[in-house]
């Protein structure tokens, strides 16, 4: 977030040369993709599907839980940016949109006005929806939503970030190709499965949007599997989102049906969901037909990488083998170091000494992408607050780890962290008191200051 | 002036085990539900997290999770001329309150009755008349057999997530299980805990003896498990802070782990804590109930609550209370015999033999609720009534369940409990103790029952129940007999030690020590409307759209827990309201 700050401060003085230039030129809207006559009108529920699979819920969802009425601020180091009322209310939604208006914010980031919309709206990776899913879309909010007044706060960042045009200069770089290019021919087995994976996880799901790493001017480094960074992990809100294509990564490690399961119901035999991802879960993964879960998982494991991830270049803690770590617990020395006592003290009840916890119940924490995350924002929070499991129609329960923060000192988590970073195999770098508490402050200071969860 | 909210179609007092699984199943018709709990909204995290859970003295000892007496208790005496007083301190049992009721901190022992316990009556009198049964024992039928209520089982214990050893299969015997229980459509949804050393100890010595043990089953997930209403359980991590505890784990079976997140997504269904539902309120003619009046603590107000089904799964004891109240069913009168609201309340005959091993180390903080091992050799099918002289039996136990500090810790009798040598008792004999116990049937009778107290009021001015209970000569020889069981295994064992505790001649009832939380009887279900408050449907006799969950249903003691049968009892009147009174309100018999 530091990075998008003087990325944003460096463009918006670029911006300032250019202004007059920019505030003048009229914007270039992506044209249809496909030519639809103009009674086509999608089937039934189809609509739906296209706001489900593009997870529309999560963010614009009112503070009062009213579907779509927005209000809810997305953290930004440079103010909160507050998400649209997207219901067909006239003046507060999106009710005088015309369906072209409509296309133009989810392929280019222009509202109606012509204003360009900041990039926590993902377009540059709904860009790639068809115009099928554009008419459900505009289809589903114009006619099934019911319209709300929610009168939304309007975004005001600070100057010279108020000035809406360097997104515009932004986008000249960072966007795509709009439209989606099915990867796979007729020659790959399976091809209509994977280019349905292959749709859904680069347009619609904006998988890319966190898991994708960012480069310079905070433009994702790449919107197709053709792009041999896309995917390979990126970060949100302090958190990695993990890589999902090296070897020993998840979707490449699990069998593709523990892959779905875990999109469906937030828990697999291996890992429970957290961070933001619980809120993909809870908005739109769950409700996926099973056959897109299974293209998305299919998809996912056929773009894998032969390649190991790199171990972390500052790691100087020593990795213990699974054998090593159950002896090492299972002993229960009083002169153990402080991490693997306090593993047994906090930990082992659900995650046992062999560190697999229990299928969809206690996650597994040997080779856990939070536990071992580049950056360990994840871990530590998880240790600290604790961490929720989403409801969801198969697996209802709203599993919850406790918080361990009010009784560890930062020390205390950091050695603890540590430990479970290098145990089972797990080979991560070591994480300081410093680091903790830094993220101890960071999540007073963040505006839905987590804690414990609301019901 | 009370408040009067909109109608609902279905109000459920309680949000226990029995309103938890009735929410569940008649959420399924897509009628709008209200449940009223009296107490907190309970949830694993925060309330019952690891470690602050983990905490004898306030859970175990001060009673954390249970009704406190200022707020609700019962008077007690033990006879007609005793003058019952308040149970200002709970002891012999210890109700729930709050989201979860009692099924938050039980320990989770989960039978089926025997099928001759449905039918007691008959079943005595077919086989040795019935000039056995003693002129002051009430002993019933219930109207119900263990035959209609199998599947209800099945379902309890797939729901609840029990771990066990099946011994009878559709009348396949297993090697392992318990080769006298009633036949079961299938096995236990899990596999039985791994057992303890005490428990591996009494099963061997009772195998020698010609017995035949099993393990005992329960609520205490031996591996992760997901139920019908997709709710999870992980393994059971034996923390040995089970019975008085909510788990911290996610291992036991409870209202939270097996139902209530999935009831919370019902959209037709909705719960209000901190409201204590008063009274029961009646149509003009008393045929039929039109709601409730509750508590409504946030508001600080009476609130009526109307509706077209009243459910009471407020716990047997409080059942019997909101029923009394309400002058649903006659109150029932000693004196005459006559009336069937409160009669036939009846509790368990429990005893031990504790054994002290010097060389035995049995590592007493490895405990789970119900990890142990059973014999059912002196079960109520097992015995002759007439040649023993007493009606009734016991299941025989052993196993860790009780692994905390305090109260966990057994003492040769004699030893001092406090000071030099209480600590030096303490040295020498922690860690190096078992004990086998008996858990019984109690009979019921005319003197033992449950009516309004003439003095005591409680907070809301509503007269306190009184509860009038006694132990008989009848369940004193069945423990005895039990006594005289058990001990020759224990002998065979060679403790060091040996002492044992079971009631004797003149036993007069104590409440001060904890026996168990299974009060049963009240609102005896049965056959005739003129012995019992419900019939078989579980369904009022005189109000017909109040149906009344819970052990108040037992005409008299089984020899179990009653958790397994109160459970089965749920789902068998859930389905009977369900497919027969909602689209036909009346009464079912
Ligand atoms: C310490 C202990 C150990 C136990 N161990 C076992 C065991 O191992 N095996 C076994 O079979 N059984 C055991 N039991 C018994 C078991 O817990 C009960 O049989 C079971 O919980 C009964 O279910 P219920 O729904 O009838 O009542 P509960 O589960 O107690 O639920 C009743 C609910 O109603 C609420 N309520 C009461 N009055 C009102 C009112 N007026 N208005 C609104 N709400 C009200 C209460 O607060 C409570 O939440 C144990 C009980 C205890 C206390
Ligand atoms: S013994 Fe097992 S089931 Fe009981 S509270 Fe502990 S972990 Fe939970």
């Amino acid at each position: 977030m530091i990075k998008l700050l003087r990325i944003l401060a460096a463009l918006a003085l670029i911006g300032v040369v250019v202004v007059l230039l920019l505030i003048f030129l009229p914007h270039h809207l992506t044209e249809p993709q496909e030519d639809l006559a103009a009674d086509w009108t999608p089937e039934e529920g189809q609509g739906e599907y296209a706001m489900i699979l593009g997870d529309c819920a999560g963010c614009h969802i009112g503070a009062d839980g009213t579907p779509f009425a927005g209000g809810q601020p997305i953290d930004s180091p440079l103010g909160p940016i507050y998400a649209s009322n997207i219901t067909p209310d006239p003046e507060h939604g999106i009710g005088e949109f015309s369906l072209d208006d409509f296309r133009a914010v989810m392929y280019d980031g222009v509202d109606e006005e012509g204003h360009d919309l900041y990039p926590a709206m993902p377009y540059a990776n709904y860009r790639k929806l068809s115009e099928r899913d554009i008419r459900g879309l505009y289809h589903y909010f114009m006619e099934e939503v019911e319209p709300s007044s929610n009168e939304v706060t309007e975004t005001s960042l600070m100057f010279p970030f108020n000035m809406r045009f360097g997104i515009r200069m932004w986008k000249w770089v960072a966007l795509s190709d709009p439209g989606f290019e099915p990867p796979f021919g007729d020659e790959v087995e399976n091809a209509e499965m994977l280019n349905r994976g292959a749709y859904l996880v680069e347009g619609p799901g904006h998988c890319g949007a966190c898991h994708t790493p960012r480069n310079l001017i905070f433009a994702q480094k790449g919107f197709t599997a053709e792009d041999s960074e896309f995917l390979t992990g990126g970060v949100i809100d302090g958190w990695t989102a993990p890589d999902l294509r090296q070897e020993g990564t998840q979707p490449q490690d699990w069998d593709q049906v523990e892959m779905a399961r875990f999109l469906a119901t937030g828990r697999n035999a291996h890992a429970g969901v957290s961070g933001e991802m619980e809120l993909v879960v809870q908005y739109s993964t769950q409700y996926w037909t099973e056959n897109d879960l299974l293209a998305t998982a299919a998809y996912l494991d056929e773009i894998g990488h032969d390649v190991a991830r790199e171990s972390d270049a500052e790691d100087d803690v020593p990795s213990l083998s699974e054998e090593e770590t159950v002896t090492l617990l299972g002993d229960a020395d009083p002169e153990m170091a402080l991490g693997p006592r306090l593993y047994l003290d906090n930990c082992n009840a659900c995650h046992f000494s062999d560190g697999r916890g229990a299928a969809n119940v206690f996650p597994q924490l040997a080779g856990n992408a939070t536990v071992t995350a580049p950056v360990p924002r994840g871990l530590v929070q998880t240790i600290l607050e604790g961490a929720e499991l989403p409801s969801t129609e198969a697996y209802p329960y709203k599993l919850r780890m406790p918080g361990f923060g009010w009784r560890l000192s930062d020390e205390e988590v950091a050695e603890l962290a540590t430990f479970v970073r290098n145990a089972w195999g797990n080979d991560a770098g070591a994480v300081t008191a410093a680091d903790v508490a830094g993220i101890r402050s960071a999540i007073e200071d963040s505006p839905e200051g987590h804690g414990e969860a609301a019901d | 002036m009370a408040r009067q909210d909109p109608k609902k179609d279905v109000v459920i007092v309680g949000l226990g085990w029995t309103g938890s699984i009735l929410g569940m199943e008649l959420s399924k018709e897509g009628v709008e539900i209200l449940a009223l709990e009296r107490g907190e909204d309970r949830k694993t995290v925060p309330d019952f997290a690891y470690p602050n859970m983990i905490d004898e003295l306030k859970y175990g000892i001060r009673y954390g999770t249970m009704q406190k007496p200022k707020n609700s208790t019962v008077t007690i005496r033990r006879t007609l001329d005793e003058t019952a007083l308040p149970y200002r301190h709970l002891g012999s049992f210890l109700p729930g309150d709050g989201v979860g009721g009692a099924g938050v901190h039980w320990n989770g022992h989960t039978w089926r009755p025997m099928e001759n316990e449905f039918r007691l009556r008959s079943y005595v009198e077919e086989n040795w008349g019935a000039e056995i049964i003693p002129e002051d024992m009430q002993i019933q039928d219930w109207g119900v057999t263990y035959e209609e209520l199998e599947p209800h089982f099945d379902r309890f214990e797939w729901m609840a997530g029990i771990s066990g050893q099946a011994g009878n299969v559709n009348g396949e015997m297993i090697e392992g299980g318990n080769p006298f229980e009633a036949p079961r459509s299938r096995g236990y949804p899990l596999p039985p805990l791994q057992q303890t050393a005490d428990a591996e100890m009494f099963a061997e010595a009772a195998r020698a003896m010609g017995l035949h043990p099993f393990p005992r089953p329960g609520a205490n997930a031996s591996e992760a498990y997901r139920n019908e209403y997709g709710m999870q359980l992980g393994p059971c991590n034996f923390c040995g802070f089970c019975e008085r505890y909510g788990c911290i784990n996610y291992s036991k079976g409870s209202p939270q782990t097996c139902v209530l997140d999935a009831l919370k997504r019902k959209p037709n269904f909705q719960y209000k804590t901190n409201s204590e539902v008063l009274r029961v309120t009646l149509a003009d003619d008393g045929k039929t109930a039109t709601g409730v009046i509750y508590w409504d603590e946030e508001a600080g107000e009476e609130v009526f609550q109307p509706a077209d089904i009243v459910i009471l799964g407020a716990y047997s004891l409080h059942n019997v209370h909101l029923m009394l109240l309400s002058g649903i069913g006659q109150p029932y009168d000693p004196a005459t015999g006559e009336g069937v609201t409160g009669r036939n309340y009846a509790y368990q005959m429990n005893g031990g033999t504790s054994m002290f091993f010097k060389d035995v180390d049995f590592n007493p903080f490895i405990g789970s609720g119900t990890v142990g091992m059973s014999i059912d050799d002196y079960a109520i099918n097992q015995i002759d009534f007439g040649a023993e002289g007493f009606i009734g039996g016991s299941y025989i136990t052993a196993g860790r369940a009780n692994g905390q500090p305090i109260r966990g810790i057994a003492l040769p009798s004699g030893t001092p409990g406090w000071g030099a040598e209480w600590k030096q008792g303490i040295g020498e004999w922690y860690g190096h103790s078992m004990s086998i116990g008996s858990h019984g049937s109690n009979m019921s009778y005319r003197d033992v029952y449950l009516d309004l107290d003439p003095t005591y009021t409680d907070k809301h001015g509503r007269p306190m129940m009184r509860m009038t209970f006694n132990w008989k000569d009848n369940d004193i020889r069945m423990t005895q007999f039990m006594k005289s069981k058990i001990e020759p295994v224990a002998e065979s064992m060679n403790p060091d030690l040996m002492q044992s505790s079971y009631k004797g001649d003149g036993a007069m009832y104590d409440v001060r020590p904890y026996q168990t939380t299974h009060n049963v009887g009240g609102a005896p279900m049965g056959a005739d409307p003129s012995t019992s408050a419900i019939n078989r449907y579980l369904q009022s006799w005189d109000v017909h759209n109040v149906f009344v969950m819970g052990a108040s249903a037992f005409p008299q003691n089984i020899q179990y827990n009653p958790t397994g049968a109160v459970g089965a009892l749920a789902y068998w009147a859930a389905e009977a309201i369900r497919k027969d009174y909602m689209p036909n309100p009346r009464p079912l018999v």
